[in-house]
């Protein structure tokens, strides 16, 4: 694997801090709700030992919010575990498909945040690629930010992975504000060193509204 | 009479279950998740206090509390994020907020920040309305 490793080790870095600051921040998020419910859950009590009557119903409102957060969690930790784990090994193999749909679902805020929608289309097919998931996350992650930029907010990026030609594809289309955009500095100096990592090659297509990502099969070591 | 207060937030269940608590505590409460709606119900008036999440959808946080301030400079705002940055903090208290509390809070604390922030408020209205009595007396020559 050839590059420029003082970019991609930067880069990384930056990739890294970002995902984890908007997980701690997720996580804050699900902490305040359950705090929250509890406190009623306390506040109910309270009323109760002073001879208030309790609505059953309320009690399950509340015990269902904090399952509800309690799962919110969990799904988050569990994607954060599949991050962490991606610097393990420096080569591995992963299914497009779940690395595609892990990067979404870690830059779920961001999208959520830009007002935009990540509509991930149902896989057709595995696609087994041998190739550094760290680096091809991070690859991912800052398509998927500039894809999110061109979409514009109100606005959905549709994403799908597939095999074609020996090699393995993700697609970033309806990007309409594509067309208007100065693309001079996308693929910029950290796209580059990425591209030139893991041999993936970027298209563009303006005038569709759409950018490739391909990917060889196998990845040298 | 009770504090009149707005929650801003992105999480809905968050909104739902903090206000229940505060309406039990006495006060009365509307709330939002989108900075432009916020906007709108500072701009109608009445509030004694907002408390607003800094990490918002649409709009900046930041970007949010200054048009608030903008509209309604003796509108107290308490931000209430789970952005725990000190640098963020400081830059909001030089926009004019009242106060930065970190996520998850302590209802009693910001109950004791919201009656201040009323406090504070009736201090700065009536200051306004001094100011403009000495003005209208100046003008008359009274």
């Amino acid at each position: 694997m050839s590059g420029n490793w003082e970019v991609i080790s930067e880069t990384g870095l930056q990739f890294f801090g970002k995902i984890s600051a908007s997980i701690s921040h997720e996580l804050k998020n699900v902490m305040a709700i359950i705090n929250e419910n509890a406190g009623l859950l306390e506040d109910l009590t309270v009323m109760a030992e002073k001879g208030m009557p309790i609505d059953p119903q309320r009690l399950r409102t509340q015990a269902s919010r904090i399952m509800k957060q309690v799962r919110r969690g969990d799904d988050i930790i569990k994607s954060m575990n599949r991050f962490a784990h991606s610097v393990d090994e420096p080569l591995r193999q992963a299914d497009l498909n779940d690395s595609l749909a892990l990067v979404c679902t870690l830059s779920g805020r961001f999208a959520f945040m830009r007002g935009v929608t990540l509509e991930l289309q149902p896989p057709s097919t595995q696609v087994p690629i041998i190739t550094n998931p760290f680096f091809l996350q991070n690859l991912i992650g800052l398509c998927l930010d500039f894809a999110m930029g061109c979409a514009g907010a109100g606005k959905t990026v549709f994403l799908k992975a597939e095999k074609t030609e020996g090699r393995a594809k993700i697609g970033f289309s309806k990007l309409q504000g594509l067309a208007n955009r100065e693309t001079g500095s996308f693929p910029g100096e950290r796209e580059r060193a990425l591209l030139q990592a893991l041999k993936a090659d970027l298209v563009i297509r303006k005038e569709l509204g759409e950018m490739h990502l391909t990917f060889p099969l196998q990845a040298e070591g | 009479m009770s504090e009149k207060v707005l929650l801003v937030d992105d999480e809905q269940d968050f909104l739902e279950a903090m206000a229940t608590r505060m309406k039990d505590r006495g006060m009365e409460v509307s709330t939002t998740t989108s900075a432009a709606d916020a906007l709108k119900k500072v701009e109608e008036g009445g509030y004694d206090a907002v408390v607003l999440d800094l990490m918002m959808p649409e709009m900046d946080g930041l970007e949010v509390l200054k048009a608030m301030k903008e509209k309604r400079p003796e509108l107290q705002i308490i931000l209430l994020t789970g952005y725990a940055s000190v640098q963020k903090g400081v830059e909001a208290m030089k926009f004019g907020a009242m106060d930065f509390i970190e996520k998850p809070a302590d209802l009693k604390v910001l109950t004791e920040k919201i009656h201040q922030a009323r406090a504070q408020k009736m201090v700065l209205v009536e200051k306004k309305i001094q100011e403009k009595v000495k003005r209208m007396i100046q003008e008359k020559g009274w």
